[in-house]
């Protein structure tokens, strides 16, 4: 165990958290957003409204977006957790960062964490292609400085690139 | 938020055993209700019994054609599945419609049964609600109701059920499968959830102890006329004010069967099977569609801020109706309807 978040109560679990494995343990009422901010000091996810409504905390769980404000860290023994931390390959950024960065698909930033952790989840998906699509597939993030037109122009570049590199590789 | 006990349950009958020893306890799954429930101190279970080891996330045939779906089956994985897409598209398109990407990963079909109004005063812990609090009064009866209900409100409570799921279920039939202490027991989905009356506490019949181990789902044929049309303040991302979820089959030219659940009216899916007996035999028309809806809001009451509602739901049945007739269901991506 080489953390131990809270008090005597702690419930012993373990995490894949950006590649490196943890062994915590965990008071139940932690949840896992304020379990990587606090005690693990990755504070990219962000604490915007607290109650699953702005999707600022949203992270990749076993490749999937989540809410991580809404997920108690104790049920999620064993998971395989992606931050906005974990997406860049040392100094090579995650395309959709790329992306992010070249449409300028941000003002304040706050929401960027999320909206880039959910737009990887949109795309592992599958399931938004038209523009209508990705507004609708990015719905659980909200962007108060009003940033949308750009984020969904990057989302769509990406998906753009994905399809082009698919396409290469059916070709050869 | 509170302390509690935590167990992990790592079989049914570890749940339940869990669950019935106290009378505090709450099962949690996904957590996207119970945990912002919590957060807020309008939930203040003693003990957390987490089910989410158990073995209740798949989807599996039925002997007699339909689909049993565990409980822990995420709305997203229930949606994409390929046979609920194919065979239940109604209920697909309702779970698309509600919450956000990320919540429908976490959530599950249990617990989406199981989720509490959000009726702003039941929300607030320094308010007044007679389910949060029963004999402490409900301020939403001439306060704030917008949002509240106009199908089977009492004087203790107009809170609605917001699932766009449950609409779905509740129009396809569905069977819910609980164990408890006493056993296994099936409960129909119209004697699920339950109006309030003057105990608005208890949003549906199960009893102390008990915990959703699978959805059934009928045998059903409505793979092309139906609909889910939901309405509400923004496009994507709120509660119903008002859906639909219309589902017809047609025998010639004339309706064999018709079935319309309603959500965002009442404290639980509103369905008038007397209703939609008037419907069989009759052609797909808008009179016809008219009619029937007028027969079904016949008994509905406003509350001041809400009555919008009623008109609103009179046309908001005959759309989806007559979506449903063409074979048109409305899309959860293009959201203009016409």
């Amino acid at each position: 165990m080489d953390d131990l978040i809270g008090g005597v109560l702690g419930v012993p679990i373990s995490l894949i958290i950006n590649g490196t494995s943890h062994n915590l343990a965990v008071d139940p009422w932690v949840t896992l957003l304020d379990l990587l901010r606090e005690n693990l000091d990755l504070t990219g996810s962000k604490k915007g409204c607290d109650h699953g409504q702005c999707g600022a905390c949203t992270v990749l769980i076993d490749g999937q977006r989540i809410n991580s404000c809404l997920v108690l860290a104790v049920s999620r023994d064993g998971a395989d957790i992606v931050t906005v931390e974990g997406l860049a390959d040392h100094d090579h950024l995650h395309p959709m960062q790329e992306a992010f960065v070249e449409h300028d698909a941000f003002q304040c930033g706050y929401c960027t964490p999320g909206q880039i952790c959910s737009a990887v989840g949109l795309v592992n998906e599958g399931r938004a292609r038209s523009r209508a699509e990705i507004r609708e597939h990015m719905s659980g993030n909200i962007c108060r400085c009003g940033a949308y037109t750009n984020i969904v122009d990057a989302v769509e570049d990406v998906l753009a690139q994905e399809d082009a590199r698919y396409q290469k590789v059916a070709a050869e | 938020m509170r302390r509690f006990d935590y167990i992990r349950a790592d079989s049914i009958e570890h749940a339940v055993q869990a669950l019935a020893a106290v009378q505090g306890a709450r099962a949690l799954a996904g957590g996207t209700n119970l945990v912002d429930l919590m957060k807020y101190d309008v939930a203040t279970p003693t003990r957390i019994v987490d089910i989410n080891r158990l073995p209740l996330d798949s989807i599996e045939e039925t002997e007699n054609g339909g689909l049993k779906i565990g409980a822990l089956v995420t709305n997203s994985a229930l949606a994409w599945d390929a046979r609920i897409e194919a065979r239940y598209p109604l209920l697909s398109s309702a779970i698309l419609a509600g919450a956000s990407p990320q919540l429908r990963n976490a959530a599950t079909t249990g617990g989406n049964l199981l989720q509490r109004t959000r009726c702003y005063y039941f929300y607030d812990a320094t308010m007044a609600c007679n389910k949060r609090e029963p004999g402490s009064g409900c301020p939403a009866i001439g306060g704030v109701n917008r949002t509240h209900a106009i199908l089977g409100a009492s004087s203790s409570c107009i809170a609605t059920h917001p699932s766009d799921m449950c609409v779905a279920l509740a129009a396809l039939d569905a069977v819910v499968h609980v164990v408890g202490p006493d056993g296994a027991r099936t409960i129909a989905f119209a004697d699920f959830h339950r109006l309030p009356g003057d105990e608005p506490q208890f949003d549906n019949t199960m009893r102390h102890g008990e915990l959703i181990t699978a959805i059934e789902l009928p045998p059903a044929d409505f793979g092309r006329n139906h609909s889910y049309l939901k309405l509400r303040d923004r496009l994507s991302y709120a509660f119903a004010l008002i859906s639909v979820a219309a589902a017809i089959k047609f025998d010639g030219g004339s309706i064999s069967e018709a079935r319309v659940a309603l959500g965002g009216v009442a404290h639980k899916p509103w369905r008038d099977v007397e209703a939609e007996q008037t419907l069989v035999g009759g052609p797909a028309s808008e009179q016809a569609f008219a009619a029937f809806a007028s027969r079904v809001l016949a008994p509905t009451q406003g509350q001041g801020d809400n009555d919008f509602k009623i008109d609103l739901s009179q046309r908001a049945i005959v759309r989806a109706l007559t979506q449903a007739a063409a074979g048109t269901p409305q899309s959860q991506t293009d959201k203009r309807v016409g």
